[in-house]
């Protein structure tokens, strides 16, 4: 039900682009003010959401350890799992969000009995290593085709979009020649999508919010493919209202065909929902106390900037309060 | 003859019995109960399958002991005991293994007239429900037993305490009466 | 006669109710069965710390007798810790639902109840949180995820959020490091501000509170309780061990469990201590007011935690040590590594600890200058500065149950197996997705060690018990070492049930085992006051 409402949101959302510019000419509207809004809305939600989780405080060190701790010269510690220190959190950051270091540790490969392979054995991934190899490839690809899009944000094109699109395109199959990343991020999406519907407990917790960026991004992707290698839009005119865009002179060239603004529709569609949604766990992963902290709260003293007295039962209250005890147990007291 | 038959299929059958317990879960939790392979990541579908199929190779076999029988339901009982299941629910899948079975040998048994083997494995079915009882009331008991001697553990130091200081005042008495003696 | 001339389908009898219900997991229900979950505080404790609602109630109640605008205090306590703590609000805005932690809890394995995955235990939280806190969620409502909070949400919470053992197992796995634990903090806090909370976590810490420890011990009674062990030990020994208490000038406070000198097998631990202690001729002390390592503060607010932890740093100050030493214990030193600086720091008036035997300096704990006692004892064997006798736990084929604190939030693990491998012959891990980082709870931490959540605790508790067993049936293991006073307590029953025949230990008593004295006369009994190396559990033979 929850994948329904959001298929049906990213077809109103195609429709709407479709109609808006093929039946009602609002080409002005689709090219150029949806998408000068959209960037505004992402880039003010983006800030202000960053801002809002770094200004709330982090009260305590809670660093979840994962690892030995460096303690005692002679015990060798796992400074990647228990950082010892800022350097090494940084690291633990960094093979975090470059290569999802938890996730992977869902993962486990593993020999079972197997009659009829050869040997006896074959290899068996957990489930959650598709999860991880899903998540890692849609990321990356996410990265590179962001990068070939820049041929058209950037006159001279900039120095590094070649380089993609001929690593995208090393096997050099097909003409225009097949990127790679788009292939495989439909295939990752798939995967991601596939999995929420088939792992039961997975579609037990998804929710509309889950399933309604799987489908958008679907939806990117799919009009990005049918734009470069079946329905041919005019590459020279799409290039004119980016660069336009950019330049803040915003043109909008006739015949570009309305895939291209569906295309550019849905983009929109995602990054004014970016700031709002759990896509927002692209900044998050960087804030989060338990990985961004180093395991050392007690060689240095973490401060909470709203530590505030409490009522303590102090010695001389307790002390009073079982004096005779005290006395008759022979214990030492304060006050004699 | 029957024997013969359910040994060729012991796979079949022990899988689609082992599913049918499964399914007594929810069902977000049934199949990750099934699908992971890992006895310790995953240890309620290695235990009870472990259960399963000794329960079902004990049941075929002439003279098995009761002891080893036990020891197989046992495995799965014992979780399902502590489980949100009622009696009845915890145990059905004792039962739920005639119905198992008439469902893939039901052609066979028909065409080879086997119906009155059937029977006799089906009474056999009867007192292995019976045995579960017992281990099932086993396990229930043990864990009322668990929560008593958790209190009595607690109780235990106190007395023990209790008892040192009544030492220790009585040895201070006669302290504190021995010199009175001497003077 | 064929099945179909019978007019009776047999199945109908066994059909009742007997598929799962069918749900959204947004419609809140909770079938209070006995068993499974913890009874209420009674209201002489709420009173004594001063918290809100005390009353008479029990959660199988139909009225809960929340406070009237109970949704307010809710919403504001809500508001309240998103503004304060980071990790709240970021766990409440971040979680994508890819589901790597559903099958990390315990809770899950054992019980199979989809409301136990870390991830939805958050959202029942979570969803509150989208409906009142977010844009997105007060337009669209239960399409965005949100849902309305209601007595029945509440009362979800209740049993779900004392159905967390706060051992963040999950957390390792979050590709974002979303910490369970800390949300079942937030949520019990929110419960306690309606009178919410179990009696096996708050009556402890009224009693700490009050007393200096969890179990109420008054000053003489901690006093006889320490001479009673060390009277033990002069039986099992022949040595007499010195027993300061409340010794100003003293180089250390030595602090541990309550739970070390009041319960068995903890009592055998606490006998190892004061034996290493008397041997190496460390000049320490004990105190009556600090009489607790524990913090059962830490399962109900942040608050109390800090009136607990407090004391540990006033006693240090006012006795003058140059630092401070703890024993085993798991959910303390969650709190002594991750909050007792913080919250109770600068300890400025004590020195950075160096071990005055060893001339070891504890160079991790120079700020919060406390030391765990598996550091030191560590620290003592490798430089072989206490005579041991490992055959003396010959009889013993021991494992090591890493506790969730002591790993998760210390990164403990080398230290106390050197430790064990120092005293005994025979050791083995259990297998390595039980241990270490990925270790399973017991299931009865966080204040859920009480009789009468007995089953809720076999089910959380059978990840761990299958490891057990596994390690029994492999290498005859018959002892299940830990470093944690509520394991000690807790692994009893679950060994019992899971793993019958495996005797749950303290490491220190098998230090005491193997501690060779001075003076000492032939040992005979081990610190159970059992003939040395009889085999357990040989009654058949």
């Amino acid at each position: 039900m929850n994948a329904l409402y959001a298929l049906f949101a990213v077809v109103v959302l195609v429709l709407l682009a479709f109609l808006g510019v093929s039946a009602a000419g609002l080409q002005v509207v689709f090219g150029v003010i949806v998408p000068y809004a959209a960037v505004s809305v992402f880039l003010i939600g983006i800030v202000y959401r960053v801002l809002k989780w770094a200004t709330i405080p982090v009260p305590f060190r809670i660093t979840t350890v994962c690892g030995q701790q460096k303690s005692l010269p002679w015990i060798k510690s796992s400074p990647l799992e228990s950082p010892p220190n800022g350097l090494w959190t940084a690291a633990r950051m960094a093979l975090e969000v470059l290569a999802f270091r938890s996730l992977f540790r869902n993962t486990s490969i593993s020999l079972a009995s197997d009659d009829k392979a050869p040997g006896g054995k074959r290899i068996v991934y957990s489930a959650n290593f598709f999860l991880w190899l899903g998540a890692i490839a849609f990321h990356y690809c996410f990265l590179v085709i962001l990068l070939r899009h820049f041929r058209f944000f950037t006159e001279p094109v900039v120095f590094f979009v070649p380089l993609v699109q001929v690593l995208d395109g090393f096997f050099q199959v097909g003409a225009p020649v097949v990127y790679m990343t788009g292939l495989i991020i439909l295939g990752a999406l798939g995967y991601l999508l596939f999995r929420r519907f088939a792992n039961p407990q997975v579609r037990y917790i998804s929710l509309a919010a889950d399933y309604f960026p799987l489908f958008l991004l679907l939806g990117i992707v799919i009009s990005g493919i049918l734009m470069r290698y079946f329905l041919k839009v005019d590459v020279v005119k799409a290039k004119e209202l980016t660069m336009g865009l950019i330049g803040f002179h915003p043109v909008v060239p006739d015949g570009i065909g309305s895939l291209f603004y569906i295309h550019l529709f849905l983009v929109s569609a995602l990054v004014v929902y970016f700031p709002f949604s759990k896509l927002m766990h692209m900044g998050g992963v960087f804030l989060s106390p338990t990985r961004n902290l180093s395991n050392d709260s007690r060689a240095r003293r973490h401060v909470n900037p709203w530590n505030y007295p409490v009522h303590v039962h102090t010695y001389e209250e307790w002390e009073e309060e079982y004096r005779d005890k005290i006395e008759a147990a022979g214990i030492p007291l304060d006050k004699g | 003859m029957l024997r013969d038959l359910l040994s060729r299929k012991r796979a079949r059958i022990v899988e689609k019995w082992f599913d049918v317990i499964l399914e007594t879960y929810p069902e977000d939790t049934s199949k990750f109960l099934k699908k992971g392979k890992d006895p310790f990541a995953n240890p309620v579908r290695h235990t009870i399958l472990q259960g399963v199929e000794g329960v079902y190779d004990a049941l075929l076999k002439e003279g098995q002991s009761p002891e080893a029988l036990n020891d197989f339901l046992d495995k799965v009982i014992r979780i399902r005991a502590v489980q949100d299941f009622s009696p009845s629910q915890a145990l059905a899948f004792v039962f739920s293994l005639k119905g198992v079975i008439r469902e893939v040998l039901g052609k066979e048994i028909r065409e080879n007239h086997l119906h009155d083997q059937l029977l006799l494995l089906e009474t056999r079915i009867d007192a292995l429900a019976l045995r579960a009882f017992d281990v099932y009331m086993g396990c229930r008991e043990e864990i009322y037993e668990l929560r008593v001697s958790e209190v009595k553990r607690m109780r235990e130091q106190a007395l023990r305490l209790l008892e040192r200081t009544d030492r220790v005042f009585q040895k201070r008495k006669e302290d504190e009466d021995a010199p009175s003696r001497d003077s | 006669m064929s099945s179909e001339e019978l007019d009776i389908k047999p199945e109908d009898l066994l059909k009742f109710d007997y598929d799962p219900p069918k749900q959204d997991w947004m419609d809140p229900s909770v079938a209070f069965r006995k068993g499974t979950y913890c009874y209420s505080c009674a209201p002489k404790h709420l009173e004594y710390l001063e918290m809100a609602n005390p009353r008479e109630w029990q959660p199988h109640d139909k009225d809960w007798k929340l406070p009237e605008n109970w949704k307010e205090i809710v919403f504001e306590g809500m508001r309240d810790r998103l503004s304060k703590y980071r990790s709240f609000q970021l766990f409440m805005d971040i979680c994508v639902r890819c589901g790597a932690c559903a099958d990390k809890c315990h809770f899950f394995i054992g019980s199979g109840d989809p409301k136990n995955m870390p991830v939805l235990r958050a959202e029942l939280l979570r969803s509150v949180y989208r409906n009142d806190f977010t844009a997105v969620g007060k337009i669209l409502g239960k399409l965005a995820g949100g849902r309305e909070l209601t007595e029945d949400v509440i009362k979800e919470w209740f049993y779900y959020f004392y159905q967390c053992t706060e051992c963040r197992r999950c957390s390792v796995f979050c590709p974002y490091g979303i910490d369970t634990a800390e949300i079942t903090m937030m949520a019990r806090e929110l419960l306690n501000l309606l009178g919410l909370n179990i009696t096996w976590a708050l009556e402890p810490a009224a009693n700490c509170q009050r007393t200096g420890n969890h179990l109420g011990i008054q000053p003489h009674t901690f006093k006889d309780s320490l001479e009673f062990f060390q009277d033990e030990i002069e039986d099992i020994t022949g040595v007499k061990v010195n027993l300061p208490i409340s010794k100003k000038g003293a180089d250390v406070l030595f602090v541990t469990p309550s739970g070390d000198y009041f319960a068995d097998p903890g009592t055998f631990t606490l006998m190892g201590y004061m034996m290493l202690f008397h041997e190496i001729g460390l000049d320490y002390t004990w105190s009556p007011y600090a009489s607790e390592g524990g913090n059962f503060g830490l399962f109900n607010s942040h608050e109390l935690m800090k009136q607990l932890n407090a004391k540990i740093y006033a006693e240090a100050k006012r006795l003058g040590v140059k630092w401070i030493l703890g024993g085993e214990c798991g959910h303390m030193w969650r709190v002594v590594n991750q909050y007792m600086d913080t919250m109770n720091g600068p300890a400025d008036f004590l020195e950075e600890p160096v071990s005055p035997i060893t001339g070891t300096k504890f160079e991790n704990a120079k700020s919060t200058k406390m030391v765990h006692i598996a550091e030191f004892t560590a620290d003592l064997m490798k430089h072989n500065k206490v005579k041991l006798d490992p055959s003396r736990n010959d009889s013993l084929r021991v494992t090591f149950h890493d506790s969730c604190n002591p790993s998760r939030a210390m990164g403990l693990l080398e230290e106390p197996r050197h430790v064990l491998k120092s005293v005994c012959n025979h050791f083995y891990e259990m297998p390595e997705n039980t241990i270490r980082e990925q270790t399973y709870c017991c299931a009865g931490g966080a204040g859920l060690g009480t009789d009468e959540n007995m089953e809720m605790r076999m089910r959380g508790g059978f990840p761990r018990g299958n490891a057990l067993r596994h390690v029994q049936e492999k290498h005859d293991v018959n002892r299940l070492a830990c470093v944690c006073a509520i394991d000690r307590a807790t692994l009893i029953p679950l060994a019992d049930y899971w793993a019958p025949g495996v005797v749950v230990t303290g490491v220190h008593e098998l230090v005491g085992n193997a501690l060779v004295m001075k003076g000492e006369k032939e040992r005979e009994l081990d610190m159970r006051g059992d003939p040395l190396n009889e085999m357990e559990g040989d009654e058949d033979v």
